[in-house]
């Protein structure tokens, strides 16, 4: 937290979360434990006692979140990491929040030149970014756990050294229930080897099988296991070139091949993209991209192809182009019944249309698309709204109860009536330079405005018919005044 | 004397579907509500499966030409089907559709800038089998982009309908029908005051190897037309006086 936000180092700060109708404090910097506040405090309490500390609200997985960051990161130590306590790791029990990283560096240290640079370079670099760290190493987890914790001296632990290192250690080591080390501590065992020697049986019967199951653990009887993290890897094609490509065959051919390639990977993995960047990478150092974007996930190469067949013209290739590109940055499932269904006709959810659509979004670009469900208001202009999803349904009916022109005019335009007072529609009403006489009307339909959106006068709507057959909606904008007449505007044509 | 005109008949049939008019798969057949109209083109029914031009001139009958065209589209998009409107001045307003048996969020509405990307566009989506129509607003178009369409629509038995407001020059066009509504004054219903039901003058003014005629029809959204003949019904020969014409033409089309 500290090091996104530089200007709260040196100042306490605390993570707080609601917990029933308290709100607590989840973790608290070192310069706020310094001041006596721990976690599990009340937050208003720990204000009383440091007025200047700085509470921030706790996001639930932010830890998991950091840690398996950081276990990524490290895989660059050792091949197979893994976030403590991310599984219940040891299976400690109890709501035990993930704080720390197991790295399994069987056949690492020797390349940084022995266990200590080798665990010196991971805790340097750690500290290096702003991290507060404590490692250990040792040939079980528990106890590189407990050494790297609670441990005061030497962190790297020889083999079979386990039962020596341990001794000195508090009893909490071992990552047993709250309850057990208070039994010990009661009955005066503080350190791990008050007991380590003591019979089995007799620590069976007394403390129950975890703590004989931890010890085992520690001293390396017992099998541990671990969830190692597997980073995501991304949907990333590269085809080098041996000779620059310049012709439009060449780029193609890229294409198509790094797009059968992710499009495999794809397909093996259940999953489509949304949105394919293709990149190639020029001579002279210029890079030129196209992007393309897919109304649903898919996996099909020669739709793909299609779409970026429309945008191939704009790539200059120039003096050649020695590397091409294809990322997919957005990615999701999809169902793998796609292919199957290629070719059947299911309305909105037709693949057929979706790679339609697509083609038009590629050569057109995004906004010219447009699929509309009903609102449940009655302002002409927002009685309906645009929907992104396909799959989107309409939540309530289309609404045919009132008289609405099949033709709407982008805006009222206005009009120069002959209307008699108070609420008749025009006999006669000039629109651009036509005059037109009433022979049958409809009305009024009064329209008020949202008030709580936009201010100005209601609308009363009039269906008229005139002479010649036309229907016109026109409609008068506000109440008659003794100082004005309002406005009158024809706002579309009925069918 | 029969067995020419017999020959005559034989070589009509033949030649309909050179022309776009194929019989519809079973099941595929959809009845358009059009009674007497239907019986002005070939075998008697609307062809679905085709390039229809609809051509328009003031505000109103655009008016009337978008309702046409919405209660046209019902029965096709009856069963989920879903349309496209492709256009570059749009002002259709979608929840009037429904009115017309359509639901509106069963269309997809693409707007364009240009009239030759709204072509190219009308294209593509004729050439889509998963859709049931596509409405193209589309002012002007020359002959080799209306065969483009009428070749796509031929492949996918999709329908469309090319709605030209205003047009600029009305030469020919690969489609199957022209047709031009316009408004009629409503009627009142008994003794009810105030505006009826949309009216129209239905004209078709050109269908391949049927009748042209004039009819008006009255739309009911809980009816559907009801469609009586116009007093001047143009009869005309059951062939077109340029039958040669006609002919070459569908070789001129089968060798392209």
């Amino acid at each position: 937290m500290v090091i996104r936000k530089p200007e709260l180092r040196g100042k306490p700060v605390v993570l707080s979360a609601k917990d029933h109708n308290r709100v607590v404090i989840t973790a608290a910097s070192p310069e706020a434990e310094k001041e006596g506040l721990f976690p599990g405090m009340v937050v208003a309490d720990s204000r009383a006692l440091l007025p200047e500390l700085v509470v921030m609200e706790d996001k639930a997985g932010r830890e998991m979140r950091l840690l398996r960051g950081l276990g990524e990161w490290c895989i660059r130590f050792a091949p197979v990491t893994a976030v403590d306590g991310a599984d219940g790791v040891g299976g400690s029990g109890g709501a035990e929040r993930p704080d720390g990283l197991i790295l399994d560096v069987s056949g690492c240290p020797h390349l940084w030149g022995g266990e200590e640079p080798y665990l010196k370079q991971i805790l340097k670099r750690l500290r290096a970014i702003g991290y507060h760290v404590q490692g250990a190493m040792a040939d079980t987890m528990l106890a590189a756990w407990a050494v790297a914790r609670y441990g005061k001296g030497y962190p790297i632990i020889a083999a079979n050294g386990q039962a020596a290192a341990l001794g000195p250690l508090p009893c909490q080591a071992l990552r047993i229930e709250a309850a057990t080390t208070e039994r010990l501590q009661q009955l005066g065992l503080a350190r791990i080897d008050q007991f380590i020697s003591m019979p089995r049986g007799a620590l069976r019967r007394r403390f129950g099988a975890q703590l004989l199951h931890r010890l085992d653990q520690a001293l390396g009887h017992a099998e541990e296991s671990l969830e190692p993290i597997c980073p995501v890897e991304a949907f990333t094609e590269r085809l080098p070139c041996l000779e620059p490509i310049q012709t439009r065959t060449g780029i193609e051919i890229a294409l198509q091949r790094l797009l059968n390639q992710l499009c495999e990977r794809l397909q093996q993995e259940g999953k489509g993209l949304r949105t394919a960047v293709f990149k190639g990478y020029r001579v002279d150092g210029k890079m030129e991209s196209i992007e393309i974007s897919t109304t649903r996930a898919t996996h099909q190469a020669n739709h793909l192809f299609a779409l970026f067949e429309i945008r191939l013209a704009t790539i200059e290739p120039a003096l050649g182009i020695e590397l091409f590109i294809l990322e997919a940055p957005k990615v999701e499932d999809a169902a793998p019944a796609q292919t199957t269904l290629w070719s059947g006709s299911a309305g909105l959810e037709d693949n057929g249309l979706a790679a339609l659509l697509d083609r038009l979004t590629g050569k057109f670009g995004a906004g010219v698309i447009h699929r509309y469900l009903p609102e449940e208001r009655y302002w002409p202009e927002r009685s309906f709204r645009e929907s992104t999803d396909l799959r989107e349904t309409p939540s309530t009916s289309w609404p045919t109860d009132r008289p609405r022109p099949i033709q709407l005019l982008p805006h009222p335009e206005p009009i120069q009536v002959t209307a008699p007072i108070p609420d008749y529609p025009p006999m006669l009403f000039r629109y651009k330079g036509v005059l037109h006489k009433t022979a049958k009307a409809d009305g009024p339909e009064r329209i008020e405005r949202e008030w709580w959106t936009d201010a100005g006068p209601h609308r009363d709507y009039y269906t008229v018919e005139d002479e010649s057959g036309g229907r016109y909606w026109l409609f008068r904008s506000g109440h008659y005044r003794d100082d004005h007449s309002p406005q009158w505007f024809i706002h579309g044509f009925f069918a | 004397m029969i067995a020419k005109r017999e020959l005559i008949r034989r070589l009509q049939e033949e030649l309909l579907p050179l022309q776009g008019f194929r019989p519809p798969t079973a099941g595929a057949r959809v009845d358009m509500g059009l009674g007497p109209v239907a019986a002005a083109f070939p075998r008697g029914e609307f062809p679905a499966g085709a390039v229809h031009e609809l051509i328009s001139a003031s505000p109103e009958d655009w008016a009337a030409t978008g309702g046409f065209v919405a209660a046209l589209l019902a029965p096709l998009m009856r069963d989920g089907g879903v349309g496209i409107w492709i256009g570059t001045r749009r002002t259709v307003f979608p929840p009037a559709l429904k009115r017309f048996g359509v639901d509106p969020d069963k269309i997809v509405f693409v707007d364009l800038a240009r009239e030759k990307d709204a072509i190219w566009a009308m294209e593509e989506a004729l050439k889509c089998e998963g859709l049931a129509a596509v409405v193209g607003e589309i002012r002007d178009l020359d002959f080799t982009a209306s065969r483009k369409l009428q070749l796509a629509v031929e492949k996918s038995r999709v329908t469309g309908f090319l709605v030209r407001h205003q047009p600029r020059n009305l030469g020919t066009v690969a489609a199957v029908a022209r047709w031009r509504v316009g408004l009629l004054a409503s009627e009142p219903e008994g003794e009810m005051p105030g505006v009826g039901f949309p009216r129209w003058k239905v004209e078709l003014l050109k269908v391949r190897n049927g009748r042209p005629g004039e009819w008006i029809a009255e739309w009911n959204n809980e009816t559907g037309f009801k469609i009586t003949d116009h007093e001047q019904t143009i009869c005309l020969p059951l062939l077109p006086a340029s039958q040669n014409r006609l002919v070459g033409y569908s070789q001129a089309g089968a060798a392209g």
